[in-house]
């Protein structure tokens, strides 16, 4: 990709580049995650489902993928 | 008659809640679940992790649409976190029934209860149905069931010690003042800790790290499922009382 093309944003705590003005369901398609399988928070808050399209990501935002593991 | 275990209004057959930490690979902890006959388990949240995005999923070895999932706040110190966590938890499938833990300590893993009430408090405004992992303090587990707790449950001893039912009276207190489910979490080790809770009358056992240590998981699991069953019959049955002395079984008439 083209610098100018790219934003960098911190996923889960490490760098992390994303096409420029890409929204959360363009960065699960590249990521490969199922939607229905995990929740986002971007910078703190929790972005709900059906605003994925509408969340546009932009430079050094923080954004967290979490899912559920193995716990007791 | 069928007797359901019912928490928050829903109705579950199984009394015994199975944790999903500790096991081999999710093949193992799928067939623990199974063998344990649990309807509910506890799940943790944690991020994804993005370098290895093949890593198999929980979701993908055990169905949340036939088990209820249990997310939980192992690993929170402070209300915060335990919140964000829930909050994530719910907004990933619609999770309204989860399992608070506050902790206080990293050596002893006991709760922090001050954190744990707060929180407690905060989510049931927020429309969550909580159970909460609680020291077995009566007045504290009280406080709790005021605030809106759908589940009282004390530890019987630090989690993952497998120390066994560590506070007989005390669990028998919180269970005789509580009309909510009181649920022994944290401290059994093996099976007949399990039926020792149940014949205490706790309306059921949550149970990780004696089944996930186990040499064979699986029949571990199956023993658990027995002996919450056994504990929970033998309760209701209403155990002999006990004598100083002996007092035989057969007549004493008519003796040859």
């Amino acid at each position: 990709m083209n610098n100018l093309n790219v934003a960098k944003i911190q996923l889960n705590g490490t760098l992390f580049e994303i096409k420029k003005g890409s929204n959360l369901n363009e960065l699960l398609n590249q990521l490969k995650i199922q939607k229905n399988k995990v929740a986002i928070e971007v910078n703190g808050v929790i972005i709900e489902k059906n605003k994925y399209l509408k969340k546009i990501l932009h430079k050094n935002d923080k954004v967290e993928i979490v899912h559920f593991i193995g716990g007791g | 008659m069928e007797e359901f275990f019912t928490i928050a209004k829903k109705n579950f057959k199984s009394r015994l809640i199975v944790g999903t930490g500790k096991y081999k690979d999710f093949d193992q902890t799928s067939k623990a679940v199974k063998a344990s006959g649990a309807d509910i388990v506890t799940v943790a949240v944690r991020r994804v992790n993005i370098l290895n995005k093949d890593q198999p999923l929980l979701m993908d070895y055990i169905d949340p649409k036939s088990i209820t999932y249990l997310p939980n706040t192992a690993g929170c110190f402070t209300s915060e976190e335990a919140l964000r966590t829930l909050r994530l938890a719910r907004e990933m499938g619609g999770w309204r029934l989860v399992k608070l833990e506050v902790l206080g300590d990293k050596k002893t893993l006991y709760p922090n209860m001050i954190e744990t009430l707060k929180s407690t408090k905060i989510l049931v405004k927020e429309g969550f149905q909580v159970m909460v992992y609680c020291t077995d303090d009566p007045i504290l587990a009280k406080q709790l069931e005021d605030l809106g707790a759908c589940a009282i449950m004390p530890l019987a001893a630090p989690i993952g010690s497998g120390l066994g039912i560590q506070n007989k009276t005390n669990i028998t207190l919180i269970k005789e003042q509580s009309s909510v489910p009181v649920i022994v979490d944290a401290g059994v080790g093996t099976a007949s800790d399990a039926t020792i809770a149940m014949e205490l009358g706790c309306d059921g056992v949550l149970i990780n790290t004696a089944i996930a240590e186990a040499k064979n998981p699986i029949l571990m699991a199956e023993a658990m499922k027995f002996a919450v069953i056994s504990g929970r019959k033998a309760f209701k049955a209403e155990r002999m009382k006990k004598r100083t002395y002996g007092r035989s079984s057969s007549p004493e008439e008519n003796l040859i």
